[in-house]
């Protein structure tokens, strides 16, 4: 997520190769930027090598567009809080489904403007209250704007402010399991991150490939080239490393952390004593 | 066979004296005394951080301005309030000396909350021109600075959809003050037919929205075609897709000032790339004088009638109440803001007011117009100590002593 025109629904389909997310440059003349936060989330099924997926991106258009944007993160927080709630009411269930349908957020990817200074105190808010219920990754955003030094530079100062204020993207320092998962995190999160991606969905043909790009008068940038973006890097990193662990992650560590919550705030389960009467009469 | 060639029409030759005053010298003359007194020029930039507005100055100028700045945390920048900022450069270029102020606002826009951040910059402007405003009706005219500001580049991010809200609001405040060139910034990000399609959006929108940007002279008919199809590509490419840099870099063979990327280098001063040339044409080479006679004309003159007009009807409303509460008895709220009149306009009324009766005093000949003269001013000096004044009346104030001077001066000399 992030204000609009950041590239969000380019990545997102050239991450998962596939038409997944409505990209707003479709929007007809006359709609304009939505006054409120909106949430709209979208189910796609995408099969490779006889794996299934259920994707849902859900995207937030609206965010931080305003002139005053303040709470503008609420309306996220309280998407992200009633999916947990949502998940809590299944398995709290006298009778419950096999698989409980799981619509938790188990990873928000979060676009940093490349303006090459600094972040933004927008940004630094809304990463300081997401960061505690959600898996953070923060991504800067068309990267092809900045030189190599210039990226350098920023990566480096968007992460000790980062640091200072405390936030916690993914890979969470806390929940590396043992002391392999601990170097490879660290190596990802002192150099990598936060990647620096160009997403494009048009291909082009260079030297003799076709490849995905984007064509400019002075050369074209290579989506996949790891020498022009760390595209790919975020690619491995979301889908093939570590995307189950995103989901554990969120199911033993975000979701504990609300369900403890609830419990403690209700002193006791969440009232779903009519649904279970209900299960009752019916069973006699 | 020797062809004859024709003279043209109404041309009589030098050796014809009698019909050639010499006055045809006087462009000449003019610009003598103008290149020795110098020019002057105020451009300010705004837009959000990070878009590029120092490294672009610096292109345009080919200065450094910005060599002690430091740039701010996030943390930092959370409470930070807008501040208007300014640095003067003198240039000089084949003899021609350019006095360059850029008025920088830092911190526009980059608040979680921006609710009229564009109130410090608007107040600004509204300074510059209370300041003209009063210089001008002053008793000493000389040496006048003139800081109006004469151009503003309003900077819009090319990582969103066309204008954002906050652009809108930021135009549509100014657009009355200043004129306003509209820039798409960091137009390296873009591919050529995303410049375009921004560029259709953005003009789209400030059609739409009632914006009134900068507007380029028509051209006469008679420049040649080549001007003509010039002009009108400049007017096709605002908003200017701009790119800057001051590092050079080595593209193919040449030195260059760009940006050096794995994929390519870009050139700021390629029209292939990018519209700073046109951008600094225009700005420099051809639009400098006509944006100075627009704020001069319109700008300042819009400003001044508006004063003069608060005022006077502030006066009139200020009869109709005494009259009102003498014969009703009572009392109706007074609209104007009730400002501190603090004691340096104080003095300075209070000096006009003795400059003024020192000179109605010493003129003799003309007893009944200084009579009704002094009529007019005692009048006036009680409804004066009626009102409280606001900024606006006390500089109007300051002109009523010069104008009736003026006359005071006119009827002396009949």
């Amino acid at each position: 997520m992030s204000q609009s025109g950041l590239g969000k629904s380019t990545l997102v389909n050239t991450l998962f190769k596939s038409q997944v997310s409505r990209k707003s440059s479709g929007w007809n003349r006359e709609e304009k930027i939505p006054k409120t936060v909106e949430i709209k989330a979208i189910g796609h099924v995408i099969e490779e090598g006889g794996v299934k997926m259920k994707l849902t991106v859900i995207d937030t258009p609206g965010f931080g567009d305003q002139i005053n944007n303040e709470n503008c993160w609420e309306p996220i927080e309280k998407y992200i809080n009633e999916q947990y709630e949502k998940f809590l009411k299944e398995e709290v269930n006298i009778a419950r489904k096999k698989r409980i349908p799981d619509t938790r957020v188990h990873c928000c990817l979060y676009f940093i403007s490349p303006t090459g200074h600094s972040l933004r105190p927008l940004d630094l808010e809304f990463m300081k209250h997401l960061s505690k219920v959600v898996n953070i990754i923060p991504v800067i955003a068309k990267a092809d704007t900045m030189t190599l030094e210039e990226k350098t530079e920023f990566k480096q100062r968007v992460r000790k402010e980062l640091e200072v204020n405390g936030i916690e993207f993914y890979p969470q320092k806390e929940f590396d399991e043992d002391l392999e998962d601990k170097t490879e995190n660290d190596k990802i999160r002192q150099e990598s991150m936060p990647f620096a991606v160009v997403g494009s969905d048009k291909e082009y043909q260079v030297n003799g490939k076709r490849i995905l790009g984007r064509k400019t008068p002075w050369g074209v940038i290579e989506v996949e080239n790891l020498n022009h973006c760390e595209f790919a890097l975020l690619r491995d990193f979301v889908i093939r490393t570590h995307l189950q662990d995103l989901k554990e992650v969120t199911h033993n560590i975000h979701y504990e952390t609300y369900r403890a919550k609830r419990l403690n705030d209700n002193g006791g389960l969440p009232p779903v004593t009519t649904e279970t009467e209900e299960n009752h009469e019916s069973n006699l | 066979m020797i062809e004859q060639c024709s003279m043209p029409e109404g041309w009589e030759g030098p050796q014809d004296d009698k019909e050639y005053v010499g006055f045809a010298t006087l462009p000449n003359q003019v610009h003598r005394k103008s290149v020795k007194k110098g020019f002057d020029f105020t451009l300010m930039v705004a837009g959000e951080s990070g878009l590029g507005k120092s490294t672009l100055v610096n292109s345009l100028f080919l200065t450094d301005m910005y060599r002690d700045r430091r740039l701010l945390s996030a943390e930092e920048r959370i409470t930070q309030t807008v501040e208007i900022t300014k640095h003067v450069v003198d240039i000089e270029e084949k003899g021609v000396k350019l006095r360059l102020t850029i008025v920088d606002t830092p911190g526009f826009g980059d608040a979680v909350n921006n609710t009229e951040c564009w109130k410090p910059v608007a107040d600004y402007i509204d300074q510059q021109f209370e300041q003209y405003f009063r210089d001008e009706s002053g008793l000493n005219r000389k040496n006048i600075q003139d800081n109006r500001v004469h151009c503003c580049l309003y900077f819009i991010s090319p990582f969103g959809h066309g204008l954002r809200p906050l652009d809108v609001e930021f135009m549509r405040a100014l657009h009355q003050r200043v004129n306003i060139v509209p820039i798409l910034a960091k137009a390296d990000t873009l591919t050529p037919s995303e410049v375009e399609r921004k560029k259709g959006k953005i003009r789209e929108e400030i059609e739409r929205y009632g914006i009134r940007i900068y507007q380029f002279p028509e051209c006469d008919s008679d420049e040649d075609e080549d001007f003509k199809l010039q002009d009108q590509a400049l007017k096709e490419s605002i908003p200017f897709a701009v790119i800057g840099s001051n590092t050079v870099v080595e593209a193919k063979g040449r030195r260059v000032r760009g940006r050096l990327y794995p994929w390519g280098i870009v050139e700021v001063e390629n029209p292939a790339h990018c519209d700073f040339v046109k951008l600094r044409t225009m700005l420099v080479k051809t639009h400098m004088q006509d944006l100075k006679d627009v704020t001069r004309e319109t700008h300042y003159e819009n400003y001044r009638a508006q004063c003069i007009q608060s005022m006077t009807r502030m006066v009139v409303k200020e009869r109709n109440r005494n009259k009102l509460t003498r014969e009703s008895g009572t009392d109706f709220p007074i609209p104007a803001i009730p400002a501190v009149p603090d004691s340096e306009t104080e003095k300075l009324i209070r000096e006009k007011d003795e400059e003024v009766s020192a000179r109605a005093g010493a003129c003799v000949s003309c007893q009944g117009l200084h009579q009704s003269h002094s009529r007019m001013w005692e009048a006036w000096l009680e409804l004066r100590a009626a009102l409280s004044p606001t900024p606006c009346m006390q500089l109007c104030w300051a002109i009523v002593p010069s104008l009736s001077m003026a006359a005071h001066a006119a009827c002396s000399r009949a």
